[in-house]
């Protein structure tokens, strides 16, 4: 047994696209210990709710992270509209899960690129990134901005996208997914890259249970955890079914990834076949929140909480996000424990970390 | 100028949402492909020409984005890419936000947005080599560094943690920038 | 929403039914009202929710910590430690204060930070 050393990794190192520190305790080329240290994007955004009235809050809560914007916007909006006691119109309900299942596959496509890079293949990356773009280039079309799109609001959404728009959306989706198939194989089915993600960082469905992983971190490991299962949205309407993978390995996780691009292209096809006209939203005046509620969400990370506290006032008492990377921190944790130093950046990604999600 | 050529980048994400992060890497993706004009990002700050900083600056990176500027070799430029690394943006006025990142360190471009746009960070990027081509030639022309590259500019002091131990007057040096260029810039020009 | 507020040492024997009965720690949230500091544990089953809730005293905050059923939560009793002030006693990861490392000591109550605590 050799000496113990302790590795810092991060804040700023190449295969990280945002700041988190790990103090790595080794035994030579074997990690004992890993200590994950944070605060480099804690900037206190939900103490701006003394300072920002409960409509105008949405915009902030979207900035909790800009890759899964718009289901922090929806979920924040759930819990709002929850604590009011209305009820959206149906067409919004439709849209909102389109551009969440949108959204789910431009993070899923960017996480392939990201894994991708972390084991050394730079064209895969930008491969992913560029079918990514189709996404973006459909949240760019029907709401005019990329990234932070800001269409949900309390009560509904501003924008509304037009039937034969929706149509489009669809076709341009299947268009892609010859592309898509012939990427996604590459991930799954190349002999390199299996080399890489078998059996790396396996946690059992026990481990998964114990440490309290959510989204595709428990799904990979046979645990059935998707909220997407209680029906917000209209997920039961469209006959949802979790992707679930037993095996827990890192190669599971990318799988379960791979599988949820397509069920979420199937979806939005399955939505759009089904929704109906009418208003996209109603309109909320007079009241303000007075109770407390606690909204769910199954983002493109896992299962999402959105705690709001209202007094009957313009600014509400508390507003809270506990977002899926904080549950999946624990499971980062163990499954560094005895992995080699090399395997360190491709188990850090596998768990899609936001840290701006966790520090908030 | 050779260096006009072929500038590294690096990359630092300070607080942002990702928002500005993703764009930043959609920028050398295929679709907007920064490597066609010579440029590459590296994650060494000793091969860096161009410092781009996401997000509002707050007490625990701050020595972490001083570092990295002053690891840079000269002649170097920064950008603060998005909003929130120009004034703080939606986030100014939270607890753990200081500002800007010009409270840091000196700030040769702004590029604007929520989240920028990656044609703006391309722009912003092209603009800034034409500084970075200035700053090579007062150099050439034996001007001392710090008088164009400067130092880091904030003073406030941190314990082992890294963590802030003074208030940090804030305010003083909250003045609005313009979007867009300098007052040293304007002055060149 | 399905919230139970019960006084504070209650806790780690309700944390070890919820467990044994196959609950998942779903958050822990904390919110300064007036001189008191509300906890709000959720947990999970079955896509069923249900919550209790602490009132602490917010000058001298402490609560057991339930990392000895759910060892996961660490991450949110550091944080609220860090945030709120909170003492959570028998923490089986302690960060002691080193976790967020913000410059303002319990930014969201402030009187913890005045009663001594950190």
């Amino acid at each position: 047994m050799g000496k113990s050393t302790i590795i810092p990794f991060g804040p700023q190192h190449p295969v990280l696209p945002e700041p988190i520190h790990l103090d790595l305790v080794l035994e030579d080329e074997k990690v004992v210990e890993a200590i994950p240290q944070i605060g480099y994007v804690h900037r206190g955004l939900e103490k701006l709710v003394e300072k920002k009235e409960w409509p105008e809050m949405v915009f902030v809560i979207e900035r909790v992270c800009g890759i899964c914007s718009f289901g922090h916007g929806w979920g924040y909006c759930m819990s709002v509209e929850g604590n009011l006691g209305v009820e959206v119109p149906p067409r919004a309900q439709y849209l909102r899960t389109i551009w969440h299942e949108l959204s789910r596959i431009q993070s899923h496509l960017l996480w392939l690129g990201l894994i991708a890079d972390a084991f050394g293949f730079e064209s895969l990356f930008m491969h992913s990134w560029r079918l990514r773009e189709t996404a973006v280039e459909i949240f760019e079309d029907t709401t005019g901005a990329r990234t932070t799109f800001s269409v949900c609001k309390v009560g509904g959404l501003r924008r509304d996208i037009e039937n034969e728009k929706l149509a489009e959306i669809v076709k341009k989706l299947r268009d892609k997914e010859a592309e898509l198939r012939e990427l996604t194989s590459v991930f799954l089915d190349d002999n390199s890259v299996k080399k890489r993600l078998v059996g790396i960082g396996a946690l059992t469905k026990e481990d998964v249970i114990e440490l309290g992983a959510v989204g595709p971190v428990a799904r990979a490991s046979g645990v059935s955890n998707d909220v997407r299962l209680d029906g917000h949205g209209v997920y039961n309407e469209l006959g949802f079914e979790p992707c679930v993978e037993e095996e827990g390995d890192s190669y599971a996780r990318c799988k379960v990834r791979v599988r949820e691009i397509f069920q979420s292209i199937d979806l939005i096809e399955r939505a759009v076949a089904a929704i109906p006209d009418g208003d996209i939203a109603i309109e909320i005046k007079g009241v303000h929140p007075a109770g407390e509620f606690l909204a769910r969400l199954e983002q493109p990370r896992g299962e999402a909480y959105y705690y709001t506290k209202g007094s009957g006032e313009k600014f509400l008492e508390r507003v809270r996000v506990r977002t899926p990377s904080n549950a999946n921190v624990p499971a980062l944790v163990k499954m560094l424990q005895g992995c080699d130093l090399a395997d360190v950046p491709i188990l850090t990604l596998t768990i899609d970390p936001c840290i701006s999600c966790v520090e908030r | 100028m050779s260096i006009k050529k072929s500038p590294w980048i690096i990359h630092y994400d300070c607080s942002s949402c990702n928002g500005c992060d993703i764009e930043m890497l959609a920028c050398l993706t295929p679709m907007y492909d920064l490597e066609r004009f010579g440029i590459v990002n590296t994650g060494n700050p000793k091969h860096a020409d161009v410092f781009i900083v996401t997000g509002t600056v707050n007490t625990q990176n701050i020595p972490v984005v001083k570092q990295i500027y002053n690891q840079m070799p000269n002649p170097k430029v920064v950008i603060a890419v998005g909003i929130c690394a120009a004034t703080g943006g939606i986030f100014r006025g939270c607890y753990n936000v200081v500002g800007g990142l010009d409270h840091v360190i000196p700030v040769d471009m702004y590029v604007p947005g929520c989240a920028a746009r990656p044609e703006a960070i391309i722009d912003g990027i092209m603009k800034s080599i034409d500084i970075l081509a200035e700053k090579q030639a007062a150099l050439d022309e034996g001007v001392v560094p710090e008088e164009i590259c400067g130092g880091y500019i904030y003073e406030g002091e941190h314990d082992e943690h890294g963590t802030l131990i003074t208030d940090e007057d804030a305010d003083a040096a909250e003045e609005e920038q313009d979007v867009g260029a300098t007052p040293d810039q304007e002055e060149q020009e | 929403m399905n919230i139970e507020t019960h006084p504070a040492d209650a806790l780690l024997a309700l944390a070890q039914d919820t467990k044994a009965d196959g609950w998942r720690l779903g958050q822990v949230c904390a919110t300064t009202i007036g001189d008191s500091v509300e906890m709000l544990y959720t947990f999970e089953k079955n896509n069923e929710l249900k919550s209790y809730k602490f009132m602490l005293n917010a000058e001298a905050p402490e609560l057991q910590s339930v990392t000895a059923t759910y060892p996961y939560a660490f991450i949110y009793e550091n944080e609220i430690h860090d945030l709120f002030g909170v003492k959570f006693k028998n923490l089986a990861v302690d960060y002691e204060g080193t976790f967020f490392r913000i410059a303002e000591k319990t930014p969201w109550n402030p009187s913890a930070a005045k009663g001594g605590e950190n």
